[in-house]
């Protein structure tokens, strides 16, 4: 598999499907033991973690892995720091990434003191504080609420503009569907298909052989074909489009025929 | 609803304020959940569940301090005179991470130890062991060691070791985030059927209503430390679809889609909450 620069990648399949591993890869944090991964052309086998974690940020499902420091402050500066940033940079982009995850009234908190959606966005912008090109999500949905997410997606849509690559390892099926991103579809260690979103969630056997369900849109329309309507609808946006279109025909119908 | 069945959960004027928390997270909360309901509780994040929950097996007052007010009954029993220990044979709790509640060297042992400090015969540990390793799916896994483990395999043996408590009652704080879809509904669907033959009371925390909705017979949704709403699934989602969008909850997106059609005086009828209702409704609309 490839990942280019301003993609948008959701790594989905079943628990244990080796989703975790294969993002793990991506910094060099696990090594292959056949075969190559590398990143902007260099071997991962020959850097170290720290070099390529500049450029591959990895966010872990447990935020809980990642949090040490006393405030929230602290804790999103820390690898800046690590990183050789001016101090007046590192304030400047702290401020900036808390402001973005809605996390600056929190500043001065401890991070163990806050709820687990809430660490998780604080894990989030520890991350994202160093701005790193490639940016890999494990699970990032998990606790937050449908505001959350909104947010999450807003902010990756604006990373993905700004030529950042981001990839999320998700069972999220609905916020994949009201993303649209390219999905790597795994099982059992291999990758099984590769597509866009609707593609691939509107597909009985991938969704079958991933152990995922289908999102609600995508059950709706496959239900729905003998009125001419597509199969591959997967977010609310599109689903409400076509039918506007369908029951305004209908509509008309009714009152010309009475 | 309760009315009809005997009381398991019983508030009357909860409150709580944690230790040098400036506001109250549980404020007047008055409620009866009959026992073999399931009820699903959600709000937005801050909003009072978890510790609504923390209060069912005493980890609040005795493990998170504060001020607690008013009355909560368990199996009749006021939980603010009773130990944790004696209130986790009543009240199972399945916490939001898996890794919280894992310790032992394999699975076997990690869901034997609740059983084994019941001071239980060995059949009896070995039969409840069996059993709840048999509902969760997590026999081929006896062997490992927790930590070997998926989020979502955790996340099953978890459950194990609560249901070998055979508790009256159980809790799961967001039990489907760490479990891949096909995985969530498995659980949901074994939580159900134990509800059903065994008659143990069921609260789901969840922000998302369209993996639990066709489970949960109640919805409880809370703000601010308040129950803002308490009803039948479909009834609170038509009446306070609005609201609850604006809480956060993550609603199902058949209803979501059936809210922006009826804005639009493209239909009329009461929102649907299952993918079924939906199909049904719109093929009787196209076919005309």
């Amino acid at each position: 598999m490839k990942i280019d620069s301003g993609d948008f990648l959701a790594i989905m399949g079943e628990n244990g499907a080796g989703k975790t591993t294969l993002a793990k890869q991506l910094n060099g944090l696990l090594k292959p033991s056949l075969g190559k991964v590398t990143v902007d052309g260099d071997d991962t086998t020959k850097k170290s973690v720290a070099q390529l974690s500049r450029r591959v940020g990895i966010v872990f499902q447990n935020p809980d892995h990642l949090l040490f420091s006393e405030t929230v402050k602290e804790e999103v500066g820390f690898a800046l720091k690590n990183f050789g940033f001016e101090p007046d940079v590192v304030v400047k982009q702290v401020e900036r990434t808390l402001e973005a995850l809605d996390l600056a009234h929190y500043a001065d908190t401890s991070p163990f003191l806050l709820s687990g959606g809430e660490r998780k966005r604080v894990a989030l912008a520890a991350v994202l504080a160093w701005e790193p090109d490639y940016l890999v999500l494990d699970e990032p949905t998990i606790g937050q609420d449908y505001q959350q997410k909104e947010r999450l997606r807003n902010f990756i849509l604006q990373l993905n503009s700004q030529g950042k690559a981001v990839v999320m390892v998700t069972h999220d099926v609905e916020f994949v569907a009201e993303c649209n991103p390219k999905v790597v579809l795994m099982s059992k260690g291999r990758i099984v298909a590769q597509g866009q979103a609707d593609e691939i969630l509107s597909d009985d056997d991938l969704i079958q052989k991933a152990s995922l369900v289908k999102p609600q849109m995508a059950k709706l329309f496959s239900q729905l074909g003998e009125f001419g309507l597509p199969r591959d609808v997967v977010d609310v946006h599109r689903a409400k489009m076509l039918l506007e279109e369908k029951l305004s025909e209908v509509k008309i119908r009714v009152a010309q025929s009475s | 609803m309760a009315g009809t069945r005997a009381e398991t959960i019983a508030a009357k004027g909860l409150g709580f304020q944690y230790a040098g928390s400036p506001s109250k997270a549980l404020d007047d909360i008055n409620i009866a959940i009959g026992q073999g309901e399931f009820l699903l509780l959600t709000g937005p994040s801050g909003c009072g569940k978890t510790t609504l929950c923390r209060c069912l097996n005493g980890l609040i007052p005795n493990f998170h301090p504060g001020e607690m007010s008013g009355e909560l009954l368990v199996d009749g029993i006021s939980v603010a005179a009773e130990t944790t220990s004696e209130l986790s044979r009543k009240v199972g709790y399945v916490f939001q991470n898996p890794e919280n509640q894992l310790f032992a060297l394999t699975v076997e042992k990690d869901v034997a130890f609740g059983p084994e400090n019941l001071g239980l015969t060995r059949e009896e540990i070995r039969d409840r062991v069996d059993w709840a390793m048999g509902a969760t799916g997590t026999v081929a896994l006896k062997d490992l060691a927790p930590y070997e483990l998926s989020g979502g395999q955790q996340q099953r043996v978890a459950l194990a070791g609560v249901l070998a408590m055979k508790p009256s009652v159980i809790v799961l704080d967001e039990p489907t985030s760490f479990l891949d879809p096909r995985t969530a509904e498995e659980v949901m669907g074994a939580v159900d059927n134990l509800r059903r033959e065994n008659g143990i009371t069921v609260i789901v925390v969840e922000h998302r209503l369209d993996l639990v909705g066709r489970y949960a017979e109640r919805i409880v949704v809370m703000d601010h430390g308040r129950i803002v709403a308490d009803g039948k699934v479909e009834d609170v989602l038509d009446a306070e679809f609005d609201r609850l969008s604006g809480l956060g909850i993550g609603l199902p997106k058949v209803s979501l889609l059936w809210s922006l059609l009826k804005r639009d005086g493209l239909v009329s009828e009461r929102l649907p909450t299952h993918v079924e209702s939906a199909v049904k409704m719109l093929s009787e609309r196209l076919r005309n």
